[in-house]
């Protein structure tokens, strides 16, 4: 088991022909990833990669029955890609797109909550499954099959969370970046709830940053309903206020959304945390040998 | 992206919102005229700069005469006002909004509305107690904020407006006149890409009138490419320089007060990366992200960014190479080094795809670039060279 992707998970690419579509998508079938194929408008009945190029998500959906998308597309076209996969009822739309305006996002969560169809991201690295799926652009070489679910606003953070886990053994179940943005298609406390859920996951990395309530609210979230052991960490300790550091998210305004509230929050809530990136991977180590659970 | 006041007012206004009425001026001169044209007994000359707190920090005065107008004007133009929402350096002061004056009023309100996070809708905000900071209201006395969340699936409808402008106490003409406002910020809000809007106060005159007295509008970045027209208004002398050379070069960068210039891939990593050399007792210089990509070009713009701060005595190179190689990372690394010609300490992290070929690079470059392993041993020993 894992979360959301595993090996029979057949991903559409949206922006399949273009440049991040195509480098992409070449990494994603060397990892194993089931690619069915791809949306380019006006290349329909082409070959791209050796896979099948449709005209739209509709025809994509009918011919191969996929039930996740990934779009790479610029972000002025987002908007219309995403609610062409929801329309065409695909189950799984990652956005990787950095750029998105908010009130895009905004109306197309809103679209996703009334269709029942799960966004992840934008402005984010991706889901994988390590050994069965991976969905957009995080480096397949450094996961390991295991037992760690990860939940992360950055990708580099959740490569470095996943080299530590790799390195020590652990491994992961799977890893899901939800993106730096302020409306993220999925939450920390969604993939809590998923993490919780699943046999496979053992325990859960959480990382934040900071910006916005996400963490306070996955603290009490955690707190009441996973029983699983957590790690939490929030990059941004020495951040100044009203600068937006890099995410469009990553901002303290009007005194709230700092890193130290986080920490507060996960400390009321019992959660392991460390202050030292370099540590994620040993603090869930000690944590999981203190539960006797290795 | 931030508007100035009066940018913000002439937006508003085109929304059908009443807003004070003003001139702008670039010097006293210009000032003196505008207080003429104005044709009030008193009029308000305001600094226009990106930030609150002007009117406690001396950016915001009465004038009576054109010849105070004119002076006000020369004191403030030219010069840089501190708020406590500024830097130390303070914004400079490039023009001043001369504006009618609206006193006495009878009363000052609140009206703002940003995209929240938690409930994922633009939600807007209300209150009684204009004229104040509203994080403080909302602190000491949350009661008193009146909150609308709006469904972008039917937008904000006039019952809601009505709603809050019962709950403010407003009666007669001034109900309709608030919806009409309320209704028309919100057309302005989603109409182009706003991320934060204010009135703040909002003054009810004696004759019942509702006028946006100040306004305040952010504008989300990520939305400009679909608005030449607000892109336009930009005013690049509002923006802190090296974050505008960066953002040039499209790289991130956010200046800080320390002496370890950071160079980073990723925006979490880059924070992370601060945050464990203040963790190992040394102090980040700046918040730099190169991107995905961290080619020698990006290289040599980053160091140039990094060294264009006369504090930076030692320089941390932190890439997490993803898909990237690290042997092609610490090749840039090598050529921007010497075509920049760094003389401070570079300790260099590379993790990831062909790591150890980066490292052995490095060490085999004969410059001052000391290798890493691992966040923690590169953080100590940047903090290290200093010692």
């Amino acid at each position: 088991m894992s979360v959301l992707v595993n090996k029979n998970t057949k991903v559409l690419v949206q922006g399949f022909t273009g440049k991040n579509g195509t480098f992409h998508s070449e990494q994603a079938i060397a990892y194993g990833t089931k690619v069915v194929g791809g949306v380019t408008p006006g290349k329909g009945g082409s070959q791209h990669l050796g896979l099948p190029v449709f005209n739209t998500m509709n025809e994509a959906v009918r011919e191969t029955q996929a039930d996740a998308s990934v779009i790479y597309v610029p972000a002025p076209f987002v908007l219309d890609s995403a609610v062409e996969a929801i329309d065409a009822g695909v189950a799984l739309i990652v956005i990787i797109t950095e750029g998105v305006p908010t009130l895009d996002m905004l109306k197309v969560k809103r679209y996703a909550e009334s269709s029942g169809s799960r966004i992840i991201g934008p402005n984010c690295p991706g889901i994988i499954t390590p050994g069965e799926c991976k969905i957009g652009i995080m480096p397949g070489h450094i996961h390991l099959p295991g037992k760690i679910g990860i939940v992360s606003r950055s990708g580099t953070l959740t490569y470095e969370a996943v080299a530590q886990t790799t390195k020590l053994g652990l491994g992961q179940s799977t890893c899901i970046g939800i993106g730096g943005d302020p409306i993220p298609g999925t939450s920390h406390i969604d993939s809590l709830k998923l993490f919780q859920e699943d046999p496979q996951t053992e325990a859960i990395i959480m990382i934040g940053e900071i910006g916005g309530t996400a963490e306070e609210e996955a603290a009490e979230y955690v707190k009441s309903h996973v029983t699983k052991p957590v790690v939490g960490y929030i990059a941004g300790v020495t951040a100044p206020a009203g600068k937006r550091m890099g995410h469009a998210g990553a901002i303290i305004s009007g005194g709230k959304g700092t890193a130290e509230e986080k920490f507060a929050a996960f400390e009321k809530a019992g959660i392991a945390y460390t202050r030292s990136p370099a540590e994620l991977g040993t603090t869930m180590l000690e944590l999981l040998k203190s539960k006797g659970m290795i | 992206m931030n508007l100035h006041e009066y940018q913000a007012k002439e937006l508003l206004a085109r929304y059908g919102l009443r807003v004070q009425t003003g001139v702008l001026a670039t010097s006293g001169h210009e000032a003196a005229d505008a207080y003429d044209k104005l044709g009030g007994k008193f009029a308000v000359v305001k600094a226009q700069v990106h930030a609150g707190g002007r009117g406690k920090a001396g950016g915001v005065k009465v004038v009576k005469s054109r010849d105070e107008a004119r002076e006000v004007a020369e004191s403030l133009i030219g010069k840089n006002l501190v708020t406590y929402q500024t830097d130390a350096n303070g914004q400079p002061v490039n023009s001043v909004y001369v504006s009618e004056d609206l006193y006495p009023v009878s009363r000052e309100l609140y009206l703002g509305a940003v995209v929240d996070r938690s409930s994922r809708r633009v939600t807007f905000m209300a209150s009684t107690e204009g004229g104040v900071e509203i994080e403080k209201v909302a602190h000491d006395t949350p009661e008193k904020i009146l909150k609308v969340v709006v469904d972008p699936l039917v937008g904000l409808q006039p019952c809601h407006a009505r709603e809050v402008a019962f709950q403010l106490g407003l009666s007669g003409e001034q109900i309709a006149n608030f919806v009409k406002m309320m209704l028309g910020a919100y057309q302005a809000f989603v109409e182009n890409d706003f991320a934060l809007f204010e009135i703040n106060p909002l003054a009810v005159r004696e004759n019942g009138e509702l006028v946006c007295v100040d306004a305040k509008i952010n504008l989300d970045s990520n939305a400009l490419f679909r608005h030449a027209d607000l892109l336009a208004l930009r005013d690049k002398s509002q923006e802190n320089e090296r974050e505008l050379k960066a953002s040039e070069h499209d790289l991130n960068y956010v200046a800080l007060e320390g002496n370890i210039g950071c160079m980073v891939n990723g925006a979490g990593l880059a924070m992370a990366t601060m945050d464990i050399i203040k963790l190992y007792g040394g102090q980040p210089a700046n918040f730099l992200d190169v991107g995905g990509g961290a080619t020698k070009a990006r290289v040599i713009e980053a160091f140039k960014l990094i060294l264009a701060d006369s504090n930076v005595k030692a320089v941390l190179i932190n890439i997490f190479g993803g898909i990237v190689r690290c042997d092609m990372i610490a090749e840039a690394i090598i050529d921007a080094v010497k075509e920049v010609n760094v003389t401070v300490p570079v300790v260099v992290r590379l993790e990831g795809n062909n790591a150890e070929l980066g490292s052995k690079l490095l060490k085999e470059s004969g410059l001052a670039l000391i290798p890493a392993e691992g966040l923690a041993d590169a953080a100590q020993k940047v903090v290290a060279t200093l010692k």
